[in-house]
């Protein structure tokens, strides 16, 4: 990392340094800025929703509950899972990766529309205003969920604004999701076929989908819950004959695949990583693509497992049990393919794959819970328990978080042209794996012991269990801090990273880093497979300096 | 959508690209504005198989008139719209104008006659909330009737106004001449959601004035 090595300046024109001024950035079509403006703004709100959650944890050091009185725990939990799941979660992967890489991986210009991109991320900005007026002004303490009688009728809490700012912030994913869908249909460059696309892209398309058939419907029912708090109308309302049900039902046809907007996105990185630190072709690329969109079509008919205790019937129940099985089918697909890929490649563990690694055990262990979860009869027991805030953590935090913080690392080289300090890097991923493991691992047991979740207080017997948990977070907050200093850092003395520093097979490889606003100088012609390293020579000319020889196609 | 000085956006290889994103994009959108929609029609759904007695009567308290002249003149709209449409594509420039112009008129009239419709329910205590009353004993799921009668129709109006407003936008932007028999995307494409908008009517009309006529 001498001088020589790291000059201060990039020499050649490309997207950061074409223009300068804040009026460049805000009024920018380019959908690499737009995907760093989204990484500025959920960055942002990860910091103040993982705030709540620091709140949250210090609370249940004690079991009396140490800081604060019942009313205002209440608001900590929902604003913690306000914020991440629709203001970080949802548009992490999407909206920064997937906006900055989609239109370089098929080898576009830009997203079929650019201005419908800035757009949208304006619009998710004013609906995040919507609701940090919300936190701002006192909360909302309906949980995230915004359950009916409770957030129609009875909360006296900032329910309209929060619910108006996510009904806005839908729009921005919509958008996003229609954005990709089109572009990926209509911009792919000459030789771009569909099974030579990056799986990274067929997750975002199967993303996509989810975010076009779901979102309006989550969007729609907020928009009811607020018409009948401000206006009166009494569809969820059981006075009138309206269904308080019906809230769930729509409620979950929606934010159960968000769950997949979540998670496939992180598959997508996730197969990038394995396949390019394992050096070798994709395990079955055709059913790792079908799988993405096998889980987002199967997603779409689960959301009843969300209810079992609810008073649907015993019918339904069974078959939403059932079908929430088949998801762990192509999911599963995923995770043995990924093994296969690993399975007598040249793995080398450098940072990224360090997250792509603990993405799958993380995940693995999350979609085992879920299975438990889906289990009619297991569910009844540990049904709103800590059980289910261990499951989906493994797999939001566990897996997409990971997959967000990988793919942030793996194409760091190539969004700001310098390499980030490896020594740092390895150890921000330890610390990370350490600490979530001891922050939710514990709450496995506390749920199957029989602590139920959103509580402000529990019994004395749980505490060490809860100090072990609040210990893990303590340690998570250092692990997502360290990234947010060593990256920023790095943006200005990292080493030069050249174009392809890993070396991966991508179509964004091929272009300079940062690439250049037009992305690329001619348009790319596709002649070869995804991660096809046996037979790409040049990989090894780009990758000089690293030692690290392609796997011999022995297999 | 629609471009000022030349049709092709730099980052588009031709025109034809260009066409296929936007036709492609509007349909989309219009898949999503159906699952929008979708949850009001689900809850009208439950509503009324869990009250059908109810609901027939409540719809008897609608306007059937004004909402058939209504469904009529958006019918109408339609096929003015998809004139509109074929103008553009001919390149006939005064033609199209003049669609366009009677569109948003139709438009303008259907929001009026919604209009009338809003306030004769206001002034019959029809409206959901503290002041509503309804004869009868079935007040309670009458009132969810038109909690949904408000939401689905208030939903399809604010359509409207928006593809009024939309219409206004093609108008001027047409008599500025930026349509031409090769480029005429942006007024497909707004007759796309305007067909949209209708048909969201056609179902809304029978499911909500109709259900209890036959009797």
């Amino acid at each position: 990392m001498s001088a020589a090595t790291s000059p201060r300046v990039l020499g050649h024109e490309n997207y950061l340094n074409v223009s300068y001024g804040v009026k460049s950035w805000l009024l920018t079509t380019d959908h690499k800025r737009i995907g760093l403006l989204y990484l500025a703004s959920i960055t942002l709100y990860f910091f103040l929703g993982g705030a709540f959650a620091v709140l949250i944890r210090l609370h249940l050091l004690t079991p009396e509950g140490a800081l604060v009185q019942a009313e205002t725990y209440n608001k900590f939990f929902t604003m913690h899972g306000i914020i991440m799941v629709f203001f970080f979660l949802i548009p992490s992967i999407p909206a920064v990766l997937g906006n900055f890489l989609i239109p370089l991986m098929i080898g576009a210009r830009d997203l079929a529309f650019p201005r419908l991109n800035l757009a949208s991320w304006y619009i998710f900005n004013l609906g995040a205003l919507f609701t940090l007026y919300a936190v701002a002004s006192g909360g909302v303490d309906t949980g995230w969920t915004f359950y009916t009688p409770y957030s129609s009728l009875y909360s006296n809490s900032h329910v309209v604004a929060a619910a108006l700012g996510i009904f806005i912030a839908g729009f921005s994913s919509i958008l996003t999701g229609l954005n990709f869908i089109v572009t990926i249909h209509t911009m792919r460059a000459p030789g771009m076929t569909w099974f030579r696309l990056p799986i990274f892209v067929w997750a975002h398309y199967a993303t996509s989908i989810i975010f076009v058939l779901g979102t309006p419907v989550l969007a729609i029912t907020l928009g009811l819950v607020a018409l009948e708090r401000v206006f009166h109308i009494g569809i969820f309302n059981p006075a009138l004959g309206g269904d308080p049900l019906l809230f769930q039902h729509l409620f979950w046809f929606y934010s159960h695949p968000a769950v997949y907007i979540m998670v496939l996105p992180a598959m997508g990185v996730t197969t990038e990583l394995i396949a390019t630190f394992s050096r070798k072709s994709l395990f079955g690329y055709h059913f790792v693509a079908a799988a993405s969109l096998g889980i987002a079509v199967i997603g779409f008919l689960v959301w009843g497992h969300h209810m079992f205790v609810a008073g649907q019937s015993i019918y339904a129940a069974m078959v939403f049990s059932i079908l929430s099985y088949l998801v762990a089918i192509p999911s599963a697909v995923k995770v043995f393919n990924w093994t296969a890929t690993l399975y007598k490649g040249s793995v080398s563990y450098q940072t990224p794959m360090l997250y792509g690694m603990g993405f799958i055990g993380l995940f693995v262990i999350g979609g085992l819970t879920g299975l438990f979860l889906a289990a009619l009869g297991v569910d009844v027991h540990v049904h709103d328990t800590y059980f289910v805030v261990a499951h989906f953590h493994y797999i939001m935090v566990g897996g997409a978080v990971m997959g967000y913080l990988g793919g942030l690392h793996y194409w760091w080289p190539k969004i700001s042209g310098r390499l980030y300090p490896e020594g740092w890097a390895k150890l921000a991923a330890l610390i990370l794996f350490v600490g979530f493991n001891l922050t939710f691992f514990p709450q496995f047991i506390l749920g199957y012991l029989g602590m139920p979740r959103r509580y402000h207080a529990y019994p004395a017997e749980f505490q060490v269990l809860n100090v072990m948990s609040s210990a893990g977070a303590s340690i998570l907050g250092v692990g997502y801090l360290l990234p947010m200093v060593y990256l920023i850092w790095s943006m200005r003395y990292g080493p030069i990273a050249g174009p392809n520093p890993w070396p991966a097979t991508g179509l964004e490889w091929q272009t300079p880093s940062p690439p250049p606003p037009e992305n690329f100088a001619r348009t790319p012609v596709v002649t070869w497979e995804a991660y096809d390293f046996a037979s790409r020579k040049d990989l090894r000319l780009a990758g000089a300096g690293l030692e690290r020889l392609p796997a011999e196609p022995q297999d | 959508m629609p471009e000022g000085r030349s049709a092709l956006v730099e980052h588009f290889r031709d025109l034809e690209q260009q066409r296929e994103a936007s036709s492609l994009g509007m349909w989309i959108f219009l898949v999503t504005e159906i699952m929008f929609f979708g949850g009001l029609f689900l809850a009208y759904t439950v509503g009324r198989s869990g009250y059908p007695a109810a609901f027939g009567e409540a719809s008897r308290h609608l306007d059937v008139a004004l909402g058939g002249i209504n469904t009529g003149v958006l019918i109408v709209s339609s096929l003015t719209m998809a004139l509109a449409v074929w103008a553009s594509q001919t390149g006939k420039r005064k033609m199209l104008l003049g669609y366009l112009g009677l569109t948003l008129l139709l438009g303008l009239t259907f929001l009026t006659l919604k209009g009338v419709e809003y306030a004769d329910k206001f002034h019959h205590h029809l409206v959901p909330g503290s002041a509503f009353s309804f004869p009868g004993a079935a007040a309670r799921p009458a009132e969810l009737f038109f909690s949904l009668y408000f939401a689905m129709t208030g939903l399809h109006a604010l359509h409207m106004v928006i593809g009024v407003g939309v219409l206004a936008f093609l108008f001027r932007q047409a008599r500025r001449g930026r349509y031409t028999a090769q480029y005429y995307t942006p007024v497909e494409m707004s007759g796309l959601y305007w067909h949209f908008v209708d048909i969201i009517w056609i179902f809304l009309f029978p499911l909500l004035y109709l259900i209890d006529r036959h009797r």
